[in-house]
């Protein structure tokens, strides 16, 4: 009855930006991820947003440092020219700690909020930041699925690769709330995966990967720690993945995505 | 990837609750607007409210899920038929083959504003029963419409501010075109709470009348609040007269976050992009939709795009008179009011407009007319930049 997949969901990675509590790059998460360093998990270091001209960077909030650092190391990685790099961001939520702030202001009696507040909670602002700073008119997407919003970018970039032939950086990422909605939210710190993934192989790509959902369970992570950051943050589902990508391995791996929806990738390094 | 056929589709806005209401209220060309008396809100605005959202009951298994935003999903999608249609498709297709996209920019946020009124004096805790994830997350909408219509495939939610809802249709499609997917329930939803009545004004891009699109005295937009949905499928076996999607396009204004870019430059790519992926140019074009929020900058800005892209002969306006801007649902709201245009050979007229602003070159009609429509292109702009142009058709 299912109609079979008209077209291959198939792209090449050409980069890879990773940042995550104790692993501030992809060097240091590969060696991780390879075993050569033993993961000691530590608070999240975001990058300087050198992006940005000097008086947004001072006000950049951390889930700005954040995305644009991952969608920054993605990029160079990749050689790619972010002025023209179609992207998806993919995030359960928005700028917890921005939205903190405005609910509290709004229980006051004084409702009169700052712009600066009101337009940067909506759910696109890093992405609003990553396009303005890198001057790039291409489409951009933003996309969450709560704990599925990995599964959901890689659903929406994979798709746009082959149906555009054009490259697309997917920038999937997560960040906490303060208190009270900590409680209600408990993604305990800034993590995220971005990826440049291309149509066709080029000098650049470090492997090759094919998408299809399934309803097979997921792969957990063998190393306690990591798999608790697999199961704390969202965009973390990607680690059995990043696995075997840091590990050269090809096989196929399947991802938590939408129970019972599960999403499975074919991985062939380059 | 197009075309693709709207299979179903349904609309609950201010002007009421279906295909129906808002049909003649449009013909009238009526507006819903009122003075703004939301919630405990003291500001000098109108607003679009959708009556009766508040007594909706959502299923009890589905309880997690209640608060505004859901409860006007519920609405809209008890319209028209509009459940038992995606339900017929699930059976048809597979509960998995059916995939959800829904667009919002602020999903039920107002569960949070009003629990943070109601925090522990001693703890600062919120209270026991809110629900993050089936409230205030951006996902809540899809997650809720995806188990009140029983589909197991899957889903996510667009938030790109104003522009969501028009995207998910762009995103529905490349599925669809993969074969990942046989059917798509696109739509958006977006509900009156504190965050964008207060925060627009805070930008000073609300008015204290009614909206007044593209006239020469606007100053600001009517906040809203509605539902629009549309059922995805192939185009093959479409009959005759069904509504088809010929095509969307996307750009970004990588300009400014709350104001769009002067010339329109992202707003006229993005409708480049849309005329490109259906095939089709300028000419073809027999209505525009236009985003039409009523703000001086957005306004002057879309009325250069499309005199850049359509010159001053194709008929256009803003609906947004008669809806408000209903903000991350507008893109599938007026998607609907276009397919209404389509079958009924009839393009909607403005309320709210007096005259055009003699600075714009545009066809803009001011009020409705029978029209023989075959193509309208419908366009949505939000922050951050994102731009979308859709272009529905009429299968021959």
């Amino acid at each position: 009855m299912s109609a079979q997949p008209v077209l291959k969901m198939q792209a090449w990675i050409d980069g890879i930006g990773f940042i995550a509590p104790g692993m501030p790059d992809w060097a240091v998460a590969s060696a991780v991820l390879r075993g050569e360093q033993a993961y000691a998990s530590a608070p999240s270091v975001l990058p300087v947003p050198t992006l940005l001209p000097s008086a947004e960077r001072r006000r950049a909030s951390r889930v700005i440092k954040l995305a644009l650092g991952l969608g920054l190391e993605a990029v160079a990685h990749a050689g790619a020219d972010a002025s023209t790099l179609a992207t998806v961001f993919s995030a359960s939520g928005a700028d917890g700690h921005n939205c903190h702030a405005l609910c509290e202001q709004l229980a006051t009696d004084d409702r009169q909020l700052s712009p600066t507040r009101f337009h940067n909670s909506v759910h696109n602002a890093a992405a609003g930041y990553w396009g303005i700073a890198t001057r790039c008119m291409a489409p951009c997407q933003v996309v969450g699925a709560f704990d599925a919003s990995l599964g959901a970018g890689l659903l929406d970039a994979m798709a746009q690769v082959v149906c555009t032939g054009e490259s697309v950086l997917l920038v999937a990422y997560d960040s906490e709330y303060p208190q009270p909605l900590f409680a209600k939210r408990d993604t305990p710190d800034c993590a995220g995966v971005a990826l440049v993934l291309s149509a066709q192989p080029s000098k650049n790509a470090k492997a090759e990967i094919q998408l299809r959902t399934t309803r097979a369970p997921a792969a957990a992570m063998a190393d306690v720690a990591l798999e608790q950051l697999r199961q704390q943050v969202p965009a973390m589902r990607a680690l059995p993945f990043l696995q075997r990508l840091a590990r050269g391995e090809s096989g196929s791996v399947v991802l938590d995505y939408l129970a019972p929806q599960q999403i499975e990738l074919d991985i062939t390094p380059c | 990837m197009y075309p693709l056929q709207l299979s179903s589709f349904t609309l609950t806005t201010c002007l009421g609750q279906g295909l129906q209401a808002n049909r003649e209220a449009l013909r009238e060309e009526r507006s819903g607007l009122k003075p703004c008396d939301f919630e405990s809100v003291e500001l000098e605005t109108w607003i679009g409210a959708v009556d009766g959202v508040d007594t909706v009951q959502l299923p009890a298994h589905l309880g997690r899920f209640d608060c505004r935003n859901n409860r006007l999903v519920q609405m809209g999608l008890q319209a028209d038929g509009f459940a038992e249609q995606v339900k017929r498709a699930a059976s048809r297709y597979g509960a998995d083959r059916v995939g959800v996209f829904l667009g919002t920019s602020t999903a039920g946020i107002l569960q949070t504003e009003l629990a943070y009124r109601r925090r522990d004096p001693e703890t600062g805790a919120l209270p026991a029963d809110f629900d993050y994830g089936g409230s205030h997350n951006a996902f809540s909408l899809a997650a809720f419409a995806r188990e009140y219509l029983g589909l197991e495939g899957m889903a996510m939610a667009i938030s790109t501010a104003c522009s969501s809802s028009a995207k998910v249709f762009a995103a529905a499609a490349r599925q669809i075109a993969l074969g990942t997917i046989d059917a798509a329930v696109v739509g958006g939803v977006d509900s009156l709470c504190l965050t964008t009545l207060h925060g627009f004004a805070s930008l000073q891009l609300t008015s204290a009348q009614p909206c007044r699109p593209y006239d020469p005295s606007r100053d600001g937009l009517s906040i809203g609040e509605g539902a629009g949905f549309a059922l995805l499928e192939r185009a093959g076996g479409a009959p005759a007269g069904t509504v088809m999607l010929l095509g969307v396009g996307e750009s970004s204004d990588a300009h400014h976050m709350s104001a769009p870019h002067p010339q329109g430059l992202g707003a006229r790519l993005a409708m480049t992009a849309a005329l490109k992926a259906a095939g089709l140019v300028a000419a073809d074009i027999d209505y525009i939709n236009l985003h039409g929020t009523a703000t001086p900058a957005n306004d002057a800005a879309e009325g250069m795009a499309v005199a850049a892209e359509f010159g001053n002969c194709v008929p256009c306006n803003s609906t947004k008179g008669a809806t408000g801007h209903t903000l991350g649902a507008a893109g599938a709201i007026e998607a609907v009011i276009c397919a209404m245009a389509l079958n009924d050979g009839r393009l909607p007229g403005s309320p709210g407009t007096q005259q055009l602003d003699p600075e714009i070159d545009l066809n803009y009609a001011h009020h409705g007319s029978e029209a023989p429509l075959k193509r309208t292109l419908s366009n949505s702009f939000g922050f951050g930049g994102s731009n979308c142009s859709m272009i529905l058709g009429v299968q021959a």
